[in-house]
């Protein structure tokens, strides 16, 4: 048959099913054959922090958002074009966010009075008009799974388990995509009958969406234009741990990880315990502050010494930081912070672990922030929050957030030969008589002497108590204490000669937004779409929390207004208004989710008139 | 390094730091630093691969006083900074410094683990049976009853024994000596070094300040032959004053120890011959309290892999293959796309 095949630029697909019915595999698959297929793309998983919350209740529902593309894009979209739901479940927790006019795709084999009652609906939603203005497809997913599967021996679950693929092959052919990365995918996961089965739903799928004429249309979304080079389809947390690898062997030394398993974190612990080729040693501790003592140590023995962890493994790895401070050792904390207080939204994102990062320990006890953009910005952001860890001697906070740690967008791989070598400057031996002095330090950069243990004539004693400048010996003397924190404080603000000025993006004489973190893409769009809409609107994506970029303040100053956007209640807004005493508004939401960038236009729109 | 075969000789005076010592007159550990800067002397190791890591407490000021490297850390955290250092560089000889406060109570967890993870370093507990750094408050193994600032009417809380602990979480090497014996200690300071794996070693240690005499009813000269039960690995357990007569253990029916006298024709088989690898006999021992004899020596010793060397093992193992450390290759792995 023919059908209508319409080119489009966008496209914002949102799989929803239980947490079992393997949402983020379909979404996955999705992405990576849209990646080779040229698009520029970003996702956005949701799941609950539950593994298997009871089946078909709302609580249940796990989602993978994929926003892919011809043109450049930064965020995983606002509203998708199309949702698929597994269940009523599914469908009651995302038809809200469905644009308006947009399609429904839902399993109608589950929409039995059971499965309702379960998502606690009162009446069918495919039988009352409350999907009204949506283009609903009805399917019977597992009858027709069930069918494309026969013969292969599997029992009435395990042919289930397969609609996931049949549902991806619907929109494989509703999207034209290719298959063949999928398939081949199969083949290598699957084992025998399993692997024919998934093939054989995945085909049968793409089959029934071909031939029922269910669509109108298919969808073309050509190739985006993306600058020439490699590139690989990479969430934030396996560009993190790939940044980490990479500074380990652009420094020569040692990559130590110390790590307890927490939500959304434990994945960067998975990747690098891959990586033992490379001399990796991952230490999963029994305890998060263990984590982080354990790389302090291996930092005192020479390691390049990370801890990744979020924000509740941030609150008790605060002393030990602290030491990490007064003992000058080089160390990365990376924060993949989720939504908080306590326990908090283990599984959701936000940014509000940035007064911690800042000002989280007890005494005078500075460090240096950075904060990843995007998913693969974690790869520099890691390479980067190590070159100053290691040239300054001190420890570096690096902030992400669930949001890019379980995002994916292309990546364009870096040239290995373009990165520059991390210079370590070891101590090296002595002969001399006289006793080493660890406190000497760099005039430039106040980075002291890294004497790693084992080396001769440099035996040398640190700890947490004071120490006296030059000789490291503990010291009480009150103008010392003074000295001391006051450089402790210069070094981290001697960091600003690694941190570039900002630019704005857009216009520098209306209103502008400063934002952080991983808000950059719906920030950056928002100003895009105010723009458009013939607003004078800037942006300023800051990287560096601490040291601030030296003409922030000035850039600031030049808007006619300015607003500070972030997942939190305004806790840049209040640092920087302290910072500068500017009058300065605050942008923030703080429900779990990333900003949408139409709520940012909006908001700056509002701030315009 | 070249010159290799003239193995430096040491003095214990080459193991003394510059610094002035900072713990009371006549505290228990001047002894303690005296015997390890001794033992290290003799052990044959260069000076520079000795390190000595602490948590926090009058014992963990320990490493500013050695003249090798140190890490005054924090408190209850030195077996994790042991393990981050050993890891990173396992040629190290790492001791750790801990009290009974440091290492059983805010430290408690990773003292646990370093003993059933076996990082190889030697770690030995001060335990003086109160909190000193702080004032005189109870501590783990403080006896029920105390009388302390925080415990007026008397300590409630029942105390740990600090080697059926260590025994409890499968450490390798238990010991146990006391400040004042001074060759049994350094015995013992050389059999824990030469162990491979976390080397526990619990040390009597007389806080003369706040819990003065806490060990003489069992260590004052004219008791201690009747108080104390040195263990050897092979050798009948006996023990008795000079001019009394020689006493052994034995188990009874019901598997208890009791304390019998030995003939003049020496012990016969029913006094218990002590076995190191032998997980009873050495939490029999470490229970020990008066009126039956306080055991004393290595209660505990066993073979078992150690943590760091695994460690190694499994990245020597990884990195045979060809493409290991290969940057290149780790990040152009996987569905990649090229655009031109």
């Amino acid at each position: 048959m023919t059908t209508n095949v319409e080119t489009v630029e966008n496209v914002v697909i949102r799989f929803a099913g239980d947490s079992g019915d393997g949402m983020q595999l379909t979404g996955t698959q999705f992405t990576n054959t849209s990646a080779i297929q040229g698009n520029d793309l970003a996702t956005f998983p949701d799941f609950p922090a539950e593994i298997r919350a009871p089946a078909g209740t709302v609580a249940g529902v796990s989602g993978f958002q994929l926003h892919f593309s011809s043109k450049d894009i930064r965020t995983p979209g606002d509203a998708p074009n199309i949702l698929i739901a597994m269940n009523p479940a599914a469908l009651k927790a995302n038809i809200a966010s469905l644009k308006s006019g947009g399609m429904v795709i839902v399993n109608t084999d589950k929409f039995t009075d059971r499965d309702l009652e379960k998502a606690e609906y009162e009446h069918n939603p495919l039988e009352d008009d409350s999907l009204e203005g949506y283009q609903v497809v009805k399917v019977e997913l597992g009858t027709l799974t069930k069918r494309s599967v026969e013969g292969l021996g599997l029992g009435a679950k395990e042919s289930d388990r397969c609609k996931n693929f049949f549902a991806l092959g619907m929109t494989y052919w509703l999207y034209n995509r290719d298959m063949s990365v999928t398939q081949e995918w199969i083949r290598g996961k699957f084992k025998a009958p399993y692997d024919q089965a998934n093939l054989n739903a995945l085909q049968a799928g793409w089959n029934f969406a071909d031939t029922m004429e269910l669509f109108h249309s298919s969808y073309e979304v050509p190739a985006a234009r993306l600058e020439p080079g490699t590139y690989k389809n990479i969430t934030g947390n396996a560009a993190l741990a790939l940044g980490f690898v990479t500074a380990g062997s652009l420094s020569g030394r040692q990559l130590f990880q110390g790590a307890y398993p927490i939500t959304p974190a434990s994945d960067v612990l998975h990747h690098l315990s891959k990586y033992k080729d490379f001399g990796v040693v991952t230490f999963q501790a029994e305890d998060e502050i263990a984590a982080i003592c354990a790389s302090i140590g291996a930092a005192f023995g020479g390691s390049i010494a990370i801890t990744t962890t979020s924000g509740p493994g941030v609150a008790l790895k605060g002393e030990a930081l602290g030491l990490a401070v007064i003992t000058e050792l080089p160390l990365v904390l990376v924060d993949i912070q989720r939504g908080g207080p306590s326990t908090g939204l283990p599984t959701k994102t936000e940014q509000s672990d940035l007064n911690i990062a800042l000002y989280g320990r007890h005494g005078e006890c500075p460090n240096p922030v950075i904060a990843a953009a995007t998913p693969s910005d974690c790869f520099n952001a890691a390479i980067e929050a190590v070159r100053v860890a290691v040239k300054y001697r001190m420890p570096v906070m690096l902030l992400t957030d669930g949001y890019l740690g379980n995002g994916a967008e292309p990546w364009r791989l870096p040239e290995l030969d373009q990165l520059e070598p991390i210079e370590c400057n070891i101590e090296p031996p002595s002969d001399s008589d006289e006793a080493f002095r660890p406190y000497d330090r760099d005039p430039e950069t106040l980075g002291r002497n890294w004497a790693i243990p084992g080396t001769k004539g440099l035996e040398h004693r640190i700890g947490g108590l004071e120490k006296q400048e030059g000789t490291g010996n503990v010291d009480y003397d009150p103008t010392n204490h003074e000295y001391m924190s006051k450089l402790r404080a210069e070094k981290v603000a001697r960091v600003v000669a690694e941190v570039p000025d900002v630019e704005v993006y857009g216009d520098t004489d209306g209103v502008g937004v400063v934002s952080w973190g991983s808000t950059y893409g719906a920030v950056r769009t928002g100003v895009d779409l105010a723009r458009e809409a013939g607003i004078k609107v800037g942006h300023v994506h800051l990287r560096w929390l601490s040291p601030l970029p030296a003409n922030l303040e000035s850039t600031m100053r030049g808007f006619t207004k300015c607003a500070v956007a972030e997942m939190n209640l305004g806790q840049l807004h209040r640092y920087l208004r302290g910072e500068y005493l500017m009058d300065l508004k605050s942008i923030t939401k703080i429900q779990g989710l990333p900003f949408m960038s139409s709520d940012v236009a909006a908001e700056l729109t509002k701030l315009a008139d | 390094m070249s010159n290799n075969e003239e193995q430096t000789q040491y003095s214990k005076k080459d193991f003394m730091s510059d610094q002035m010592i900072r713990w009371c007159p006549g505290c228990g550990d001047y002894a303690i630093l005296s015997q390890v800067q001794t033992v290290f002397a003799d052990l044959g190791i260069p000076k520079e691969d000795f390190a000595v890591i602490s948590g926090i407490g009058c014992s963990s000021r320990f490493p500013y006083y050695m003249n090798t490297y140190g890490f005054h850390t924090i408190h209850g955290r030195a077996p994790a900074f042991a393990t981050g250092l050993k890891l990173a560089n396992p040629k190290l000889s790492v001791w750790m410094i801990t009290g009974d406060g440091d290492a059983l109570s805010i430290g408690g967890n990773h003292f646990i683990h370093i003993l059933r993870r076996n990082v190889d370093i030697q770690l030995l507990l001060f335990n003086n049976r109160i909190y000193g750094l702080t004032k005189g408050q109870y501590s783990p193994t403080s006896e029920v009853g105390k009388k302390t600032k925080s415990t007026p009417m008397g300590s409630l809380d029942h105390p740990f024994e600090p080697c059926a602990v260590a025994l409890g979480a499968d450490a390798s090497f238990v010991a146990r000596t006391v400040d004042i014996f001074v060759k049994d200690q350094r015995k013992v300071l050389q059999e824990a070094e030469a162990h491979r794996g976390t080397s526990f070693v619990e040390i009597f240690q007389n806080c003369n300040i706040f819990n003065d005499g806490a060990f003489t009813h069992i260590t004052d000269r004219k008791v201690r032959g009747e108080a104390v039960i040195f263990a050897e690995h092979g050798k009948p357990l006996t023990f008795g004053a000079k001019d009394q007569p020689v006493k052994g253990l034995k188990l009874n029916k019901q598997l208890q120890v009791e304390v019998v006298e030995v003939g003049e024709d020496g012990p016969g088989d029913d006094i218990l011959v002590h076995d190191e690898t032998n997980p009873v006999i050495a939490n029999l021992l470490a229970r020990m309290r008066p009126p039956f004899p306080v055991a004393m020596g290595v209660l505990f010793r066993v073979e078992r892999p150690t943590y760091d060397a695994g460690v190694h093992e499994q990245i020597a193992a990884a990195s045979k293959v060809p493409s290991a450390g290969d940057l290149s290759k780790a990040l152009y792995s996987g569905s990649t796309w090229v655009v031109e």
